[in-house]
């Protein structure tokens, strides 16, 4: 691409370098050598990676857009005891390790085994010193890598695997916190609590029986009608008993905005 | 064009530059096209255009996101559900967390099974583990920031397993939280670590990747 500069005389360089001048030139060697068909970087080659790339992309950004980044639905409360925590995948290997090494020797866990196969790769280049580059003939660096690379693959199966135990055991162990919010209130529907708590006196239409009187027509705010439920109250036709729907304070709520959304 | 490349030519020298970035041969053994097989070498590839990806969806997701403990959530959130496509550059910046380890983990299986760290790369070799490692803490920092329990108690535990190392262990710890507990000090140290030092540490890292393998050149054929 570059033209051969026209004037080489054109440009000096002050000579104050203490580099010494060296002629030979440890260029790569040229890929003429190699058998086959070499091709420039640009453009060619590069517009070959650029369409392995934009393959790559496409499946990536389907991946973003179909799933997308998860958040929890509150900020971190740490004051929370029963979380379990997870670390990110990439490094669930090193927490499952962990747990197969007593409280005692934590060392073995956290430096010496980590500490030992991360120098193996970082010095791998002195520990596998022959010129042989097939991995069938260096066995040993290919039996040592792939044992590393199964180990990885089982102990973050594990961790997952443990994870999911232990999120459903502590499920199970926890109580279900009396009328669990969340939980119900998703399920929660006040037109059948209506019809289970309250239309044997107020009638399904809420429009009264002989036992009480009628829905329509109130002229009471939320927090009362949520009040008379809890308390029950003392009226004209008689007394409508404390408690007649058991539920939680969201959920008398719910279900008075639903009475006196049926005017 | 030309005539403005003569002129820079004649004063920078740029040929030897130009030859090193772009006019050089590749050989048929790494090239996808000639050999399908040959898409193990697109690894190193893909783990730069993803980095160059995570770089760029991090510069445009820190002009929302507020390293406080009270904000940081919230503005995550704001940009998750509110921002436009704040949840399609929000998603790349996650997914684009696995993808460069995965990528990565795929670049070194490549050249450990093709022994292209041998004489004369063996420096090369070290800098890319180098950079696994500062990936790798790349990740570790950027879990915390969204600030919801799961990242909130991975650190915490982290930071916990990061204390039992013999001797040094406290001092990480509490290097790292800025204090004895995970709080608003960790998440600023977090927020910084994440955004300034890692990135550049990256980037010397990687640009010495490269220049070492434009000097010695890709590894010949098995």
């Amino acid at each position: 691409m570059a033209g051969e500069r026209q004037d080489k005389a054109s440009v000096k360089y002050v000579g104050d370098s203490r580099i010494p001048v060296r002629r030979e030139k440890r260029l790569p060697k040229p890929y003429s050598e190699y058998p086959g068909k070499t091709e420039p970087f640009f453009p060619n080659f590069l517009l070959k990676e650029w369409m392995a790339a934009v393959v790559f992309l496409v499946g990536f950004m389907a991946l973003v857009i179909s799933h997308p980044a998860p958040l929890e639905p509150h900020a971190a409360d740490p004051n929370d005891t029963t979380y379990t925590p997870m670390p990110d995948w990439y490094f669930l290997f090193l927490y499952q390790l962990l747990k197969y090494i007593p409280g005692s020797m934590i060392v073995l866990g956290t430096v010496i085994i980590p500490g030992i196969f991360s120098l193996l790769l970082l010095l791998a280049p002195w520990l596998d010193r022959s010129p042989e580059r097939r991995p069938s003939r260096r066995p040993v660096a290919t039996a040592l890598m792939l044992f590393v690379v199964a180990s990885i693959v089982v102990l973050t199966y594990q961790a997952v695997a443990s994870h999911k135990a232990q999120q459903a055991e502590a499920a199970a162990a926890t109580p279900p916190p009396p009328p669990p919010p969340a939980a119900e209130g998703a399920a929660f529907d006040p037109e059948q609590a209506f019809i289970a708590s309250c239309a044997s006196c107020h009638g399904q239409d809420l429009k009264g029986t002989p036992a009480a009187p009628s829905l329509v027509g109130l002229n009471l705010s939320v927090d009362e009608v949520v009040d008379i439920i809890t308390n029950g109250r003392k009226g004209s036709m008689g007394v409508m008993p404390p408690g007649m729907f058991q539920g939680t304070d969201e959920q008398k709520k719910q279900l008075a905005e639903w009475v006196l959304s049926h005017q | 064009m030309q005539r403005i490349y003569n002129w820079l030519d004649e004063r920078l020298d740029l040929s030897p530059i130009w030859r090193d970035i772009a006019d050089h041969e590749v050989p048929e053994h790494v090239n996808p096209a000639h050999h399908f097989s040959a898409f193990v070498y697109c690894f190193g590839g893909l783990t730069f255009f993803t980095i160059v990806i995570q770089i760029l969806s991090g510069m445009f997701l820190t002009m929302y996101y507020t390293p406080d403990i009270v904000n940081a959530y919230n503005s995550v959130k704001y940009l998750q559900t509110e921002v436009a496509f704040g949840y399609i550059v929000r998603g790349m910046h996650h997914w684009g967390a696995s993808v460069v380890i995965v990528m990565m983990f795929l670049h070194m299986l490549r050249v450990f099974f093709t022994g292209a760290y041998k004489k004369p790369r063996e420096m090369n070799w070290v800098v890319g583990v180098l950079i696994f490692a500062v990936v790798l803490g790349l990740g570790f920092t950027g879990y915390l920031l969204p600030w919801d329990n799961k990242a909130y108690f991975a650190t915490k535990v982290g930071l916990e397993i990061a204390e039992t190392v013999p001797i040094v262990g406290p001092y990480v710890k509490s290097f790292l939280a800025g204090g004895d507990i995970v709080g608003a000090a960790t998440l600023a140290r977090f927020f910084a670590i994440h955004v300034f030092f890692l990135p550049g540490l990256l980037l010397l890292l990687l640009a010495i990747h490269f220049i070492l393998i434009r000097r010695q050149g890709i590894s010949g054929p098995l």
